[in-house]
């Protein structure tokens, strides 16, 4: 007989919500949805409206920038474990990159104005919410910066033209 | 070591300051820059050397520098040597043809600690031409298997046309008891592979770290990145193993060249234990 799985077990399961609070957790719960890509699939597009944010719960998710004249190049891969899509959180909210499943993808959507109405009138709710987003984009702004040096130090060769 | 008994005493380093001559029998061009050459002792004496060691390889009329050896210890007829063209000396290495007679002065350098590592899980971690040191050590452990825990090689390229000894990662990949993960800084759209810093490969090891021992075999600036990811995974210091460069002349500790704090480079080193020289890193005169 198959178990199903209640959204609430599937997102506490995900290290972004290691310790959240019980109330917390049914707050953003409320706002979430399974989703599913297949490989090459585009998860969002640079310019559209961040109407969403993502956590990977399987599977390899490629970073990408278009370039003009050629195609786009991956900048970085994120995969099971990761978020990504912090474009919800700061005015314009709109995506700076594209995103795109490098495989099959499992991911929990949170519907970004369905957050951002809680987080508005509950600011524990939104202190929280900061409190986890704020050490990751951290943490990412250094990498990217140590990858500056990399690439600095090892500098990558031109991508192949269209393939 | 077995390989190193198969050499006698005589093939070792009699006067460490004279040369002994080897042609070139094969030049491998690995990756744009990169070439491998395959040299073989005119005097027929093996050269018995450990992972981690090097050479100062002279071209003639050219110039001598410091080469680490990319073969196996355990072929000590056959000495292999990676070579990235980044200079006035290297940029003629790579137009040297098979046929062609050079110097090979050594082998000098402290090893890989290969024994320390026994019993432990072993990640190595490196990137670009960084891979052609390690290679002997790689071999070695997998050659030995039996005696190591979980193997694991986080390598980090520029791009995905650029991947050195790619061959011998997706052999050592193939084997059920080896992981390798492999990151490239970019790729194309619809790469399946991972993009991102070295970082990100050590990331998603499955070590224990706290009985994990790392080589690490990176450009000194990004070094204590890969040793910082590392202690957020469980390695401490004192069990991260690095290699520096210096600018090398003499090999046997005497010239001063490559003086590092305290020590010479060329004699006690080029491979050291990460506490033992942290403080030194941001010594920024060094």
């Amino acid at each position: 007989m198959v178990q199903v799985v209640g959204l609430e077990a599937t997102l506490a399961a995900h290290p972004f919500a290691h310790d959240l609070d019980a109330g917390v957790l049914e707050l953003i719960v409320g706002c979430c949805s399974n989703a599913v890509y297949k490989p090459g699939a585009y998860i969002f597009r640079e310019a559209e409206a961040a109407q969403k944010f993502y956590l990977i719960r399987h599977g390899l998710v490629s970073l990408e920038i278009h370039v003009p004249q050629t195609a786009p190049i991956v900048v970085e891969t994120l995969e099971e474990g990761e978020i990504f899509g912090w474009s919800w959180l700061v005015p314009p909210y709109r995506w700076s990159n594209d995103a795109r499943a490098a495989e099959q993808v499992r991911l929990i959507e949170i519907d970004a104005a369905c957050l951002r109405g809680k987080m508005e009138a509950d600011r524990a709710l939104g202190y929280e919410i900061y409190k986890r987003f704020v050490p990751i984009m951290g943490k990412r702004l250094a990498t990217t910066r140590l990858r500056l040096v990399e690439l600095a130090m090892e500098p990558a060769p031109p991508p192949p033209k269209h393939r | 070591m077995d390989a190193l008994n198969a050499v006698t005493a005589a093939d070792l380093i009699a006067d460490p300051m004279l040369p002994r001559q080897f042609r070139i029998a094969q030049v491998t061009r690995e990756v744009p820059g990169v070439f491998t050459w395959t040299l073989k002792s005119l005097d027929r004496r093996g050269f018995g050397f450990q992972p981690g060691q090097f050479n100062m390889v002279w071209l003639p009329g050219v110039g001598e520098i410091p080469l680490s050896i990319s073969g196996d210890c355990r072929e000590p007829y056959t000495l292999v040597h990676t070579i990235r063209a980044v200079g006035p000396v290297t940029n003629m290495m790579q137009q040297a043809r098979p046929g062609t007679v050079v110097g090979v002065r050594g082998p000098f350098g402290r090893p890989w600690p290969i024994e320390a590592a026994v019993g432990c899980d072993v990640i190595f971690v490196t990137s670009t031409v960084g891979l052609a040191p390690l290679r002997p050590l790689i071999v070695e452990v997998l050659h030995r298997r039996d005696d190591f825990g979980k193997v694991v090689i986080c390598y980090g390229s520029r791009g995905t046309e650029d991947i050195l000894f790619e061959a011998d990662l997706h052999e050592w990949r193939a084997r059920f008891d080896t992981n390798v993960h492999v990151t490239v800084h970019a790729a194309h759209s619809g790469y399946r592979g991972r993009v991102g810093g070295v970082a990100a490969a050590i990331n998603i090891a499955r070590i224990d770290g706290a009985a994990t021992q790392a080589f690490v075999c990176r450009s000194e600036a990004l070094t204590r990145q890969a040793v910082a990811t590392l202690g957020e995974r469980g390695v401490t210091g004192d069990r991260v193993w690095v290699t520096l460069e210096r600018s090398m002349k003499c090999g046997i500790g005497l010239c001063g060249h490559c003086q590092f704090g305290p020590s010479f480079m060329c004699k006690d080193g080029p491979i050291y234990r990460f506490d033992q020289i942290e403080a030194l890193y941001s010594v920024r005169e060094l």
